[in-house]
């Protein structure tokens, strides 16, 4: 056992290319059988392993899901931001130029529709909740934004600790909801074609939930909605503590 | 060589992440400001270039090729290590405004896809 674990954590992250391998395996293996091909086989892969985060959350009481059980440390390493962006990039390997163009204007416009909606959203259901301290109202809009607005935003601004975890707690949901539901939706919004997944990329902006959103919905689909959605976070924390903060201020 | 085309990757990713930092300290943000999208625009022009076809044909294109295609286990490993105990865990507040921005966001996305097609339908009118 002591030599089995030793082995396992010494060599982290083929272990991790091996438990993923197989999730990948069982979960094509699920699609195919059980739902005929109807869901995909990456999306049940991805369902899995926010399952198997919520446990290893609630097992380790760690912040980053499974990869706190030592040995699947290596799961932290390979989904690390690191290698996720580096495999993003790689995806936009033969996207032709002419597509970017075409959504150009549609895909700048939503980073900004997409922040500021997504902001209005979560300050009004901080207002229903009754908060009426500015700094926090803005703070938990910018969760809703995406989990790292949340904070920036609540730190520039003076916000306490306990709005800053709400708001990380509501770009998590944000996030995971993309993951799970953009599968689902995709049909019903015209998710289909390079267009619409920048423009995708653009409203959402959670650059997690949209690279697995969109891997499960279509996979040529993820580098233009990626392309777009890492200019959303950046957008985010510019606006969410100087111009968001500021209307919020002169009406609350 | 398949290290080229792992190179080429290698170096646009830096690349893009060396001007998202700096347009994040430029603009006075804590963030990198669309670092990824940058270095992904790098990778395009170098793939659609003649100048770099030998770092992008053949095996060095297939040292490219396999990261793309590991990008689904690597976003499988990704939700694997999200902090959903703790996203789970952020009560009704937390949940309904991450679940209303997104129902929001969908919505959206059709109003602004056309947007986007909408000089195509115009220009297509005028041939005819």
């Amino acid at each position: 056992m002591e030599i089995l674990e030793t082995v396992f954590v010494r060599n982290n992250l083929i272990v991790a290319f091996a438990v993923v391998g197989v999730t990948i395996w069982i979960s094509y293996f699920l699609a195919n059988t059980l739902t005929q091909g109807r869901i995909h086989g990456s999306a049940i892969a991805i369902a899995l392993g926010l399952l198997a985060a919520y446990f290893g959350g609630v097992a380790t009481g760690g912040s980053t899901g499974v990869a706190d059980v030592a040995l699947l440390s290596g799961i932290g390493l390979m989904g690390g931001g690191m290698m996720r962006d580096f495999a993003i990039v790689a995806t936009a390997f033969g996207v032709h130029l002419s597509e970017l163009k075409k959504a150009g204007v549609a895909g700048v416009v939503s980073i900004f529709a997409g922040v500021i909606v997504s902001f209005i959203v979560g300050a009004a259901i901080a207002v229903m909740f009754g908060y009426t301290d500015p700094a926090e109202i803005t703070t938990i809009g910018a969760g809703a934004v995406t989990y790292i607005v949340g904070p920036v935003t609540g730190e520039a601004i003076g916000a306490s600790g306990e709005v800053i975890t709400l708001s990380v707690a509501a770009g998590l949901v944000k996030s995971i909801l993309v993951m799970i539901g953009t599968p689902l939706v995709a049909r019903f919004i015209g998710l289909d074609n390079p267009q619409s997944a920048m423009v995708f990329g653009g409203l959402m902006g959670t650059t997690s939930g949209v690279a697995a959103g969109l891997a499960a919905t279509d996979p040529k689909l993820v580098p233009y909605g990626a392309m777009t959605a890492t200019f959303y976070t950046g957008v985010g924390c510019l606006l969410g503590p100087s111009i968001l903060f500021f209307i919020v201020s002169g009406m609350f | 060589m398949i290290v080229y085309g792992v190179a080429l990757l290698s170096v646009c990713l830096i690349a893009g992440m060396v001007i998202g930092e700096a347009l994040g300290v430029l603009l006075q943000v804590e963030a990198n400001v669309g670092g990824v999208g940058i270095a992904m625009l790098f990778l395009v022009f170098a793939s659609n270039s003649e100048k770099f076809k030998t770092l992008t044909e053949g095996a060095s294109g297939d040292g490219i090729k396999f990261w793309s295609a590991m990008y689904i286990p690597i976003v499988v490993a990704m939700a694997a290590r999200q902090n959903v105990a703790a996203a789970v865990d952020g009560g009704m507040l937390a949940l309904l405004a991450g679940v209303a921005a997104v129902v929001v966001s969908f919505a959206l996305v059709p109003v602004l896809s056309k947007l986007g097609k909408a000089p195509v339908v115009r220009e297509t009118e005028e041939i005819k």
